[in-house]
């Protein structure tokens, strides 16, 4: 009986290495992974921020503001994520000179343009789309679906994205902590509240390959959320909740393939589960 | 003599106004204040404390008149200024430990990797050690007590390197033995010869605590010696009818920079 352990557990190994490797000889998995691994990282990295400066509802409302940008790509025949980052960023800066320009609170101010847009995406599907637009791809991800040219153009965009914010790491910490404090010393807190603005705004165009208008909050501020149950310092938050993200990602795209799920809905559940045990680990070790 | 009387002063403010829609926030305010002075502001709420600290900082733009810090205009003094800010004007939410917080006051200083944060380790401990809080390095600031926060962000300001620091209601939320913990350590850096302002509510033990006092109600009531400034008409001028007194000055009266 013990005689046979060895044995057992080798085949163990290789079925496991098989259920990882079977489904990389298709390229559209390939492509997938590559893209989810790349939001695995910038998702929690920007998440860290939005969680500890209260902008979820501002991450909801920008990936449901890009709605009329993608549909107008997608109906004259390029990438979604073509149109939709222009919009993107257009949308993050009215809503920050808005927010800061008028007297009506944030969320007030966002819950205007964000229904506005939306509604306006809707209503440009039924007149471009007719049926060549599979809105459910559009709401939920369709990360399977995605081309070389997504890959590639999600790839520069993430390479941004690192770079502007480890320059910026510390000085948006500084405005986010002590905003008049940053000021005086002289950061350029207000212009950084932009930046940050259209740095989520590139974030989520990226991430709505993945897991659609919809869900990608919860891609945005799950893993992070889930991280900084665990971890103490805002450094150790970005870096446990980028394997989180990363986790999340690609074992949402494994469970999609292995069980026939809609891919966007299998990550957020997969990350929200980690959430869940992280909010358990915290309440056993308290 | 601009020069000589600047030589002397690390914050000159002349005339200076500031209106916010209807409302003027300062008015004709004029002082000065010497290198190494530890100096306590003091009025009622809405009084304009903080809008003047705000302006001294240049974050507030001024309606009228002209601030020299140092002899230069406080338009083009930033990160020449270290402030601590209002308790509820920083975002305790923001996990960072006590180390985290002084570490960015070295931001923009230095080398490069100094200027990102990577090194500056020596400085940061020396900041720390002189408020006794290097034992608490490692603790998260919102998990602080009130005095333990401003020795925090007196370490901050300690790490900038500048002359000059504001404290904005720096008692607020802190315990009087504690308070008093914090003002031995600023009398320490003054005597260092940092020039301290420090905009307080509490009337007690002023002339124990400051070398001197500015009482300010929208106008400047009284500045000078804590034991001397305080008289009956100076208190009915800072927490009575600032109308009565300065009839003569209108909103809009300063709307030309002149």
């Amino acid at each position: 009986m013990a005689k046979n352990l060895p044995n057992i557990t080798l085949e163990v190994t290789i079925m496991g290495i098989e259920l990882i490797t079977e489904p990389l000889q298709y390229s559209f998995i390939l492509r997938a992974l590559v893209i989810c691994v790349l939001v695995g990282v910038m998702c929690p990295f920007l998440g860290a921020f939005v969680i500890n400066r209260e902008m979820g509802f501002m991450g909801d409302a920008l990936a449901h503001s890009v709605l009329p940008g993608m549909v107008v790509a997608y109906s004259v025949g390029f990438s979604p994520i073509i149109g939709a980052t222009p919009n993107a960023i257009i949308v993050a800066l009215a809503i920050g000179f808005i927010v800061k320009k008028t007297k009506l609170s944030n969320d007030t101010s966002i819950g205007i343009i964000f229904s506005t847009l939306f509604s306006i995406g809707l209503i440009t599907i039924s007149f471009l789309g007719g049926t060549t637009i599979n809105v459910e791809d559009i709401l939920l991800g369709e990360v399977l679906s995605t081309t070389t040219t997504d890959v590639f153009v999600t790839t520069l965009l993430t390479i941004f994205l690192l770079i502007v914010m480890i320059i910026l790491y510390k000085p948006m910490i500084f405005t986010g902590f002590d905003f008049e404090g940053a000021k005086v010393a002289g950061i350029p807190s207000e212009k950084l509240d932009y930046l940050l603005l259209v740095l989520l705004s590139i974030v989520i165009v990226i991430t709505l390959q993945v897991i659609g208008v919809i869900l990608v909050i919860g891609m945005l501020i799950t893993p992070a959320a889930a991280s900084s149950m665990i971890a103490k310092r805002f450094p150790q938050i970005i870096i446990i909740g980028i394997a989180f993200g990363v986790f999340s990602s690609v074992l949402g795209l494994y469970l999609s393939y292995y069980f026939n799920l809609p891919s966007g809905p299998s990550i957020a559940l997969v990350s929200s589960s980690i959430f869940g045990l992280s909010l358990i680990k915290k309440w056993i070790t308290r | 003599m601009t020069n000589e009387i600047t030589k002397n002063y690390s914050i000159q403010v002349f005339d200076v106004c500031v209106e916010f829609e209807n409302t003027l926030a300062l008015d004709n305010v004029s002082f000065s204040v010497p290198k190494g002075v530890l100096t306590g502001v003091v009025g009622p709420n809405g009084g304009g404390k903080s809008t003047l600290f705000n302006s001294i900082a240049g974050l507030q733009k001024i309606t009228h008149g002209k601030i020299l810090i140092n002899g230069i205009s406080s338009k083009n003094i930033k990160g020449k200024i270290s402030y601590v800010p209002q308790r509820e004007q920083v975002n305790w939410r923001f996990p960072l430990s006590v180390k985290d917080v002084v570490s960015l006051g070295r931001i923009w200083r230095g080398n490069i990797l100094q200027k990102f944060g990577f090194s500056d380790d020596q400085i940061i401990k020396d900041s720390l050690k002189k408020v006794d809080m290097w034992q608490y390095r490692k603790d998260l600031v919102n998990n602080l007590s009130g005095g333990q926060r401003q020795r925090t962000f007196i370490a901050r300001a300690l790490a900038q390197e500048t002359e000059i620091l504001l404290l904005d209601e720096a008692f607020s939320g802190v315990d009087v033995a504690s308070q008093d913990g914090v003002i031995d350590i600023l009398r320490n850096l003054k005597n260092e010869g940092k020039t301290i302002l420090i905009a307080t509510h509490d009337l007690n033990n002023l002339s124990e605590r400051f070398d001197s006092v500015l009482c300010i109600n929208r106008h400047i009531c009284a500045h000078g010696d804590p034991e001397k400034v305080f008289t009956p008409e100076v208190l009915t001028e800072l927490y009575g009818a600032h109308g009565e007194k300065f009839a003569e000055h209108n909103i809009g009266s300063h709307n030309n920079g002149d």
